[in-house]
């Protein structure tokens, strides 16, 4: 069971909500709290996304741990989702209504929900509120991120041994730590291989833009990049790699159908099992606030099925980096760290802690282009 | 840069000026299309809607039955139809233009995103450029000219109609007069309702045209927005260019150019915040254009003066 909310859509699904609003909080006040009254009622569970979710990627992949949650759990709950809220005040809105609808826990799944999530956690302080890539909790508030980071050195790997030209093309997003982190930690792994390559960097300042994404990987390509990496959220690179013949990895999602020669493996947001756990523990009523950062090793990050034109060497270095990662005896982004300038930023055997990992607003030696002040 | 081999250089440039007319094409379609509507005295704010519609239109039509030219057909009918329900509010219902037309591209970005539920994630063959064997191997001139896709020819060819038949034409000169004046158009005698519908309904057909664009050639999927604001920058060249198809056109080709300039600029490593590269698109457009067109009474001459007026017939 579902129920689809649009923000600025038909005037009738907002008439919906605030009746629902208004029951819900009628149900309050009467001692029938928003979390589950009998055990006969689900569990409601909602959802908020940043984009539609027929992005194909980001909140794509949150959706899909939803019907994974619904797969898992069937009548005992009902979720719901709201989907393209602008980061702000009108998060905060459809946060409260959510809450105030009787959902018992709530998943804000972008950072600038951050502050709305914990206002209206302070609001409602018994529904449960998981924030997605932020660092701010409370007791009714946990936050849970992936390292994507670990996926994108195992792509750094391929990448750096399918090039020819040594030259990589990286479309970027927006310029902020993630996304940084993410660059540094590719190169680290194409460099681990192939010491010559190079990446180039073009941010398009979108998540989600088609055709800037496909126009900055069409740029790339004309200044020499053979393989495409992106962090943006749209199959646009996937294609233009297809087009001309070149290597493209999928990001958040399997985008091999846009390319099934170039896609060589995708990094995916797997967010199933978080999404089941975190709601088996509010059935349980073990639910608690914490800090979940996963990764390869607990599955929150998975690659896509290797491309089978990839030689077998270049599956079994991939395969070797990505069991370390997993293992723990290699992190992606350990020392010797040198950045651009060939500042030594962290020393042999060191390995970066959370918050440097946080903060990173710096490229390694290796990459060109520049993080943007 | 890299120092290139003349060769290198030539195919370099060659790529850039085929990525800066790919990018304006869509944009030129929509602000044409716009632009008639405007000029006949209706302000339709709903573009971005109507392409989505288009895009979400033509992909599934692509997808279903594989006939290029049907996905394109089907993209125009399709916003022609959400332009028609435009002109029944807005026209014969007398509705404000400005909330009729955001409420469009409200309705047409959750309409499109419904019908598309289905088609996301399916790859299909695009419509690709064209390769004239001879002419498309020129140097520089031959990918340019030749080697575009035909939608890329049909917003040249459409510009240049539109031009015609607006300054050229009695038919353009009955648009014009019933928006600078309806109450006199309809003296004379001239169906001010009709001619309006028939210039609204235009709008949108140009419109899905641009969206079939971005869903078959510039990025053959669907996924939900793709349009990505596209049609309010559409809608805004339109005003830049003081309601004159050649600069639409001009106002088109800069902004894709300057877009691909900064992606190149980007890529050379130009030591330039990409934040404020990314701003200059619009910058350059506006300034330009605003440049180009700076004669205030130029530009009232241009504006329709009935622009965004309700129209009654019996008054």
């Amino acid at each position: 069971m579902r129920k689809v909310i649009r923000p600025g859509g038909p005037v009738l699904s907002r008439r919906t909500l605030a009746a629902g609003a208004a029951a819900g909080t009628l149900l309050a006040a009467s001692g029938l709290g928003a979390t589950r009254a009998r055990a006969a009622d689900p569990l409601k569970v909602g959802f908020v996304y940043v984009g539609p979710v027929g992005d194909y990627g980001w909140s794509y992949q949150h959706d899909q741990g939803r019907l994974a949650i619904e797969a898992e759990f069937g009548d005992a709950v009902a979720t719901t989702y709201v989907e393209s809220v602008p980061e702000g005040a009108d998060a905060e809105r459809v946060l409260s209504q959510l809450a105030s609808g009787g959902h018992g826990l709530i998943f804000a799944t972008s950072f600038g929900f951050m502050n709305a999530t914990l206002k209206a956690a302070r609001q409602f302080p018994q529904v449960k509120f998981e924030h997605c890539t932020g660092y701010k909790r409370a007791d009714n508030v946990s936050t849970y991120m992936a390292r994507f980071y670990e996926g994108r050195y195992i792509i750094g790997v391929i990448a750096g041994m399918m090039t020819r030209s040594n030259v990589i093309g990286y479309v970027g997003a927006v310029p902020i730590p993630e996304v940084v982190r993410g660059i540094n930690a590719f190169t680290q792994g194409l460099r681990s291989v192939n010491p010559e390559a190079t990446v180039k960097v073009i941010w398009v300042n979108a998540w989600y833009d088609p055709g800037k994404e496909r126009e900055a990987a069409e740029t790339l390509v004309a200044q020499g990049a053979d393989v495409l990496s992106q962090h943006t959220d749209s199959p646009a690179p996937v294609q233009v790699a297809a087009e001309k013949g070149l290597y493209a990895f999928g990001q958040a999602t399997d985008m091999r159908a846009f390319g099934p020669e170039a896609h060589l493996t995708a990094i995916v947001d797997d967010w199933d099992s978080y999404y089941v756990d975190r709601t088996r523990a509010v059935l349980d009523g073990t639910w608690a606030s914490t800090d979940t950062w996963g990764g390869l090793s607990t599955g929150m990050v998975a690659m896509s099925d290797y491309n089978d034109a990839l030689p077998e060497d270049v599956v079994a270095a991939a395969e070797a980096a990505r069991v370390a990662i997993a293992a723990g005896t290699l992190h992606p982004l350990a020392g010797p760290l040198t950045d651009q300038a060939g500042t030594v930023r962290m020393a042999e055997g060191e390995v970066p802690d959370d918050g440097l990992l946080l903060g990173m607003d710096w490229f390694v030696e290796g990459v060109q282009g520049q993080v943007p002040r | 840069m890299d120092a290139l081999p003349h060769a290198d250089w030539m195919a370099g440039l060659a790529a850039l000026l085929v990525a800066m007319i790919r990018a304006a094409t869509p944009l030129a379609l929509a602000a044409i299309g716009e632009l008639v509507a405007e000029k006949a005295g209706v302000l339709n704010l709903g573009v971005e809607g109507m392409m989505l519609v288009g895009a979400v239109a033509a992909f599934a039509t692509m997808v279903t039955t594989g006939n290029l030219a049907l996905a394109v057909l089907a993209a125009m009918v399709a916003a022609l139809l959400m332009a028609l329900l435009f002109g029944v509010l807005t026209l014969s219902l007398m509705a404000n233009q400005v909330a009729t037309g955001l409420a469009l591209t409200i309705f047409g970005i959750g309409l499109s995103a419904f019908i598309g539920k289905g088609f996301i994630g399916i790859p299909i063959d695009g419509l690709g450029p064209l390769s004239i064997p001879g002419l498309t191997d020129i140097p520089l001139l031959g990918p340019v000219l030749f080697g575009q896709d035909v939608l890329v020819y049909a917003s040249v060819a459409l510009t240049l109609a539109v031009s015609l038949v607006l300054y050229r034409s009695r038919a353009g000169l009955i648009i014009r007069a019933v928006g600078e004046n309806h109450a006199a158009a309809h003296a004379i005698g001239y169906p001010v309702l009709g001619i309006r519908y028939l210039c609204v309904l235009f709008g949108g057909a140009m419109a899905g045209l641009a969206g079939a664009y971005l869903s078959l050639a510039y990025t053959p999927m669907w996924v939900e927005t793709m349009t990505s604001g596209r049609g309010w920058i559409a809608l805004a060249l339109v005003v830049f260019a003081t309601w004159k198809p050649g600069r639409v056109l001009l106002g088109a080709y800069l902004f894709g150019g300057v877009t691909i300039i900064q992606l190149h600029a980007q890529g050379a490593g130009l030591a330039v915040s990409s934040h404020l590269l990314s701003m200059l698109p619009y910058l350059a457009t506006i300034l330009v254009l605003v440049l180009i067109s700076r004669d205030r009474v130029k530009i009232r001459l241009n504006a329709p003066a009935c622009l965004g007026k309700v129209f009654r017939p019996e008054s």
